[in-house]
């Protein structure tokens, strides 16, 4: 929180420092002093452990950028020496190609964590669109990295992608051919992929700043929703949140590590040990598998502009969420009917990425019976997903009645997470500005 | 001493406001004009667009068999058509058909998708040369990338025991029809001439 810095400079070297670059005194009020909600749980350490992805990911990739020759007579071969001959290239590649993965994973937690406690309702909207504009961002740079080892899933998966363009009407042709560099996927496309994915994470640690800044004038949401109100709502952020997030990130850096080291390929695809092929599709191509659900949505429509404008709006739907939750209260915890329906959510964005791993016209294990296919329940799924933001969400707030809350972030900590006196019955929801 | 720039008594446009419209207004364009070269420069550069031609050696080919071949850098399907296939391609309401459209290079845009118009009957013919009718029926020529995202369809799979493609499930028929799925359009047929009795040429 802006303009009450409480740090003090403590020599005369940092007096001085304080006067022409006050970046210690910046740090100390970011992440040392910055009152921090006391009643944060595990789901806000995410924050912290993609900050560690970012910083994993460029500085794996920096160094594989020097082994890795983008050329499409050369690309797949050097990925192969990165894995056999560089010296310690096997383990470099595997953390920057399972740290795709590992990025996808928190950022799905953190986003639905967002979702849940409400953390994109004023005044944070700009905060959650700045997210929204890293997860995008985020979602560029995989699709551009993937391509670049060069093997059969990089090859139809840039296909399949750039030519989700050509379904623009008038410009759809002009515009792919733009992206390629030529008339298909070729060198052109693998070289600019190249150069883009180089260019994409510093693009997003740009971003990340403005996120981090955005999160620095309201301050943190935290799990009752309730703002702060008192310094005795709040903790310095060190020590009590640089050791919580800290422990986060030893647990996650352990997931991260087994995956490394016993199962680097698991996640990926053995197709793409194939060097691409121009000339014969892998029977089944899909793409990674933080993409999936997008992809289920892509086909869940017969029609194939009709497939790309709702994949795309599935994205754009969250830029004005803010907008479309028309309840008060923050926290789906005081929010009984909303919090099934993240539930149901929560689920539906499983089941389509499900979806989108599967032939549409596989018949879907025990449902199958009834004849459903993966086709039809991508199409249902979808259709929740969308009534979700667009009818779900805005209705609720009109309908919905909130549970009562605690008073004060300090008083759901001391008195458990109950309304504000439990004897003065009757309990309606305290009466409380959403601010 | 009087300030020439500004009449406060108008109260309206002055010479200074005039001129920072124009400044602005030149820097705008300005700034076009130099984002253009970076934006064109990812097109196709002048080596990728000067296009080759293609000779495909038909004599290799027997009733039923099928190769597929690079020009312009995307692969084609050349296939010599059995009677059977052809006899199934022709028995077709174009009508009926989710694509009634020829695609056809060879041919005017508006020209109906038979399979008269989707076969080699359409390809020009060299100077002098005489080609088998039989076989200017039974070849078909098309691009292999599915109208849908660009895959290349299996042969001989599908509803229509001609092409299907893998990636969303788009089904061709023996005259490379879209008959099934999301695909919007036929699969295009290049533009070729018959340069000899067995060579026909892409491009
Ligand atoms: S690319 Fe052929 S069906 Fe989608």
């Amino acid at each position: 929180m802006s303009g009450n810095s409480t740090y003090e400079p403590k020599t005369a070297f940092t007096r001085w420092l304080d006067t022409r670059l006050p970046i210690v005194r910046l740090a100390s009020d970011s992440f040392i002093d910055f009152p921090t909600p006391r009643n944060l749980n595990y789901w806000y350490t995410f924050g912290g452990i993609l900050t560690v992805c970012l910083m994993v990911q460029i500085i794996t990739g920096i160094v594989l950028a020097m082994h890795y020759v983008p050329n499409i007579d050369y690309a797949f071969a050097s990925v192969q020496r990165i894995d056999r001959d560089v010296n310690f290239g096997w383990l470099i590649r595997s953390i920057h190609a399972v740290g795709a993965s590992m990025f996808f994973l928190a950022v799905y937690m953190h986003i639905f964590r967002g979702l849940y406690y409400g953390s994109y309702k004023a005044p944070r909207e700009i905060l959650w669109i700045l997210g929204v504009v890293i997860y995008l961002l985020m979602m560029a740079a995989a699709f551009l990295g993937y391509v670049l080892p060069w093997g059969q899933m990089s090859f139809w998966g840039a296909m399949v992608i750039t030519n989700l363009f050509g379904a623009l009407p008038l410009v759809g042709e002009p515009v792919t051919q733009w992206l390629w560099g030529g008339f298909t996927v070729g060198n052109e496309t693998l070289n600019r992929f190249f150069s883009l994915h180089y260019l994409i994470p510093f693009l997003i640690a740009g971003v990340v700043g403005l996120h981090v800044w955005a999160l620095h004038v309201p301050g943190n949401n935290n799990p009752t929703g309730i703002s702060v109100k008192t310094s005795a709502d709040t903790l310095p952020f060190h020590p009590y949140y640089t050791v919580k997030d800290g422990f986060a990130i030893v647990v996650f850096l352990l997931i991260f590590a087994g995956f490394v080291f016993y199962a680097p390929d698991v996640l990926g695809h053995a197709d793409n040990y194939i060097e691409a092929n121009a000339l014969v599709t892998p029977a089944m191509i899909v793409p990674e598998w933080y993409l999936l659900p997008f992809y289920a949505i892509l086909r869940a429509v017969p029609d194939k502009l009709g497939g790309v404008i709702l994949m795309f709006a599935a994205i754009g739907v969250l830029f004005v969420l803010p907008w479309l939750d028309t309840s008060k209260v923050r926290s789906m915890r005081y929010r009984p009917m909303a919090r099934w329906f993240f539930g149901f959510f929560v689920v539906a964005c499983l089941g389509l990425g499900w979806a989108g791993a599967e032939l549409p016209d596989t018949k879907v294990p025990v449902l199958g019976a009834i004849g459903v296919d993966f086709l039809l329940l991508g199409r249902v799924l979808t259709l929740y997903y969308f009534a979700y933001f667009l009818v779900i969400l805005p209705v609720l707030g009109f309908v919905e009645k909130p549970t009562a809350r605690p008073a004060s972030i300090e008083d759901a900590v001391l008195h458990g997470d109950k309304p504000a006196k439990a004897g003065s019955a009757g309990a309606a929801p305290v009466a409380q500005p959403a601010e | 001493m009087t300030d020439n720039n500004s009449n406060p008594d108008e109260g309206g446009e002055t010479r200074r406001d005039f001129i920072h419209i124009a400044a602005a207004g030149m820097a705008a364009v300005g700034g076009a004009a130099v984002l253009w070269p970076f934006i064109d420069q990812m097109n196709p550069a002048a080596d990728t667009l000067a296009l080759g031609t293609t000779d495909v050696e038909l004599a290799q080919l027997s009733p039923g068999d099928e190769i597929t071949v690079m020009f312009r850098s995307r692969p084609h399907f050349v296939r010599l058509r059995t009677e059977t296939e052809v006899a199934a391609a022709r028995d077709v309401n174009v009508a009926s058909l989710p694509d009634r459209m020829a695609r056809n290079a060879n041919l005017e845009d508006s020209a109906p998708a038979t399979d008269e118009n989707r076969s080699a009957m359409s390809a020009a013919i060299a100077e002098g040369e005489s080609i088998d009718a039989g076989l200017r029926a039974a070849l078909l020529v098309t691009s292999a990338n599915c109208t849908h995202l660009g895959c290349v369809p299996t042969v001989g799979a599908g509803d229509y025991d001609a092409w299907f493609c893998p990636c969303h499930g788009s089904h061709y028929d023996s005259s490379g029809r879209i008959r099934r799925g999301p695909a919007p359009e036929n699969l295009p047929v290049p533009p070729m001439t018959f340069i000899s009795a067995t060579t026909l040429r892409l491009g």
